[in-house]
């Protein structure tokens, strides 16, 4: 559908707010803790984190929590029984100020968790979320979303995205899907006529480091070459650049017992871990650093758009960021593309 | 730190050395880890007041081990790190070769790791007063308070295990929590699983940590996990006379003596 361009006055946001959280939505914001921005469920307008360039959490939870409960179990004299989540579990899910990298990481992930099997419970989860972005005023110098088809008013993923004009300005709402006409309904006051707003100009300025031809066509040649090795040297096989990821999606099945009585758990994995890829047999495909690492690249701007026509890349760089050996995915990327093949 | 970059230099172009590991600049003002195997890549070696990640962390991984004889750049808790690394046979003098920096940023290159020791024990480990003053509040706090903070303060914790990467003595091929036959640890990251994830990590390192906060810088959120490893080593001061890292001394924790206390058994 063609997008509606309305005027939101600064002062309505928290009145916007207000409205999303009732009859029984509940709305996930930034939240700042401990110096970090994550999404949580938010009960005050005022808590809501605003002094960041990106979350160090992506909003990924919403749909695929990292730790997900996706049946009960208890043994008794019969045998077991099993009772699996029902949908009206789920909460109805306002998933606000998202960034437009955020927004398109959703689809990415999607393309995952749709492949080949349908993922019944992240699909619902997903069902009920509605998001609301809000586009890039300030960038840094991880952030790459222009080079892997994104863009700091990216509209793609988002049910309505907001767009400030101007540092202390109004906003610019796009409605852009049914999803985000529902949450006019709600509050149709707040939601003004727009005139003519050239958006762009509000934008941060992102450029663009490398296009798909030199990664993509680079990387189907470049699986034996020693780059991964001096890459890699330095990461010290952690999992943190996975789970910021806002389209890393491996997990792990976990039951959780307690006595008779338990609970069979997907919780988030990483390719980073050593023993990720260990066989029963004790053999490990991935045995050293540099494979692991060459995996995460590999299956992000190789894998994936072969597969699923996208990237598993938005360019958001939280896993640059929150890197405690400061891994560089731009840096790296970069090197990749003038590499000497 | 010209002194450093022709040291490491000299090594290599020597083969004294495979490898030099110091620190370089890296991205956002941040620096890290660089491993020098070409003469001219120790161009690239700096040490200034940002280079406070534990490099001893790479001293027992195997991509960089199995390069041969390594030398690196050492702080204090680097240096700690590595004397309490050798007192477990992860590390000793046939293939390591440490290039000191003093407190005093002077650079100072050790014969072996006996020395490394000695200047090792000029100086205690003491615990920063702002941690001090933390740890004081946490004590004053009732049991059921203290839970409360922990249980909130570990809470965003998504087990990414950055801590454990971190830190140099966290070194085993398979973890603790790795094990599910039986599953010692709940995997999943929910409240309890956090709160014996990290009971447990810290429990490991007691009479171990050199107290170099590895693992909160580490931390992608921020968590202060090493509230709970300062803790072990004010008891170790109160209860056992303080830890200082020994090549050949008996590890705090795995040592019994008949005439220890008993008197913290309830």
């Amino acid at each position: 559908m063609k997008s509606d361009r309305r005027l939101v006055r600064k002062g309505s946001l928290e009145k916007l707010f207000e409205v999303l959280k009732g009859d029984n939505r509940q709305v996930y914001a930034p939240f700042s803790r401990n110096g970090r921005t994550s999404y949580r469920k938010i009960e005050k307008f005022s808590d809501i984190a605003t002094d960041y360039i990106q979350t160090t959490q992506s909003s990924k939870e919403v749909s695929f929590p990292r730790t997900e409960k996706i049946l009960d179990y208890s043994k008794n004299a019969d045998g077991m029984s099993v009772k699996g989540i029902e949908p009206d579990q789920i909460p109805q899910i306002m998933l606000w100020g998202i960034r437009p990298c955020d927004a398109m990481g959703i689809g990415e992930l999607s393309s995952i968790f749709n492949w080949d099997y349908k993922d019944e419970i992240y699909n619902n989860r997903l069902s009920k979320v509605t998001v609301l972005g809000f586009s890039c005023s300030k960038t840094d110098e991880y952030c790459f979303c222009t080079s892997v088809g994104g863009n700091p008013g990216n509209t793609e993923g988002s049910d309505i995205l907001f767009t400030q004009l101007g540092g202390n300005g109004d906003y610019l709402a796009e409605i852009l899907t049914e999803k985000g006409e529902k949450v006019i309904a709600l509050s149709p006051e707040l939601f003004e006529a727009a005139g003519d707003i050239e958006k762009e100009k509000f934008l941060a300025d992102v450029p663009v480091k490398f296009s798909h031809k030199e990664i993509y066509g680079k990387l189907e040649k470049f699986f034996d070459s020693e780059e991964w090795v001096g890459q890699s040297l330095r990461c010290i096989g952690c999992g943190a650049c996975a789970y910021v990821c806002p389209t890393c999606a491996c997990f792990d099945i976990q039951d959780d017992s307690h006595g008779k009585l338990g609970s069979r758990v997907r919780c988030w994995d990483s390719c980073g871990f050593s023993l990720f890829t260990l066989h029963t047999s004790g053999h490990n495909p991935r045995n050293v650093q540099s494979a692991r690492w060459r995996q995460r690249i590999m299956h992000k701007f190789s894998y994936m758009p072969e597969r699923l026509s996208v990237y598993g890349c938005t360019g958001c760089g939280r896993c640059s960021r929150a890197c405690p050996a400061d891994m560089n995915i731009l840096e790296h990327l970069t090197s990749i593309k003038e590499a000497a093949l | 730190m010209d002194e450093l970059i022709k040291r490491a230099k000299e090594l290599l172009e020597a083969g004294t050395v495979k490898v030099v590991i110091g620190y370089e600049n890296g991205s956002a003002d941040k620096t890290r880890a660089l491993f020098a195997i070409e003469p001219k890549d120790a161009d690239k070696l700096i040490f200034d007041s940002r280079c406070v990640m534990n490099l001893a962390t790479y001293i027992t991984k195997a991509e960089v081990k199995g390069k041969g004889k390594m030398a690196i750049t050492a702080t204090l808790p680097v240096m700690r790190a590595i004397i309490q690394l050798a007192s477990e046979f992860q590390v000793n003098d046939s293939n390591l070769l440490v290039l000191g920096i003093t407190p005093e940023s002077k650079m100072i290159e050790f014969k072996d790791l006996a020395e490394v020791e000695a200047f090792v024990h000029k100086y205690t480990i003491e615990i920063e007063a702002k941690y001090s003053e933390k740890l004081e509040k946490l004590d004053k706090m009732t049991p059921s308070e203290r839970w409360s903070f922990w249980i909130e303060e570990l809470s965003p914790c998504f087990k990414c295990y950055a801590c454990r990467a971190a830190c140099p003595m966290c070194y085993c091929h398979k973890c603790t929590v790795e094990f599910n036959q039986p599953q010692w640890i709940p995997v999943p990251s929910h409240d309890l699983g956090n709160l014996e994830w990290h009971m447990m990590r810290a429990i490991h390192l007691a009479g171990r940590c050199i107290d170099c906060d590895a693992c909160y810088n580490a931390c992608p959120l921020g968590i202060p996990l090493n509230l709970l490893t300062k803790r072990m080593l004010i008891d170790a001061k109160e209860h056992f006379g303080g830890y200082q890292p020994s090549i050949k001394a008996d590890h705090l924790m795995s040592t019994y003596k008949p005439d220890d206390k008993d008197n913290f058994i309830m």
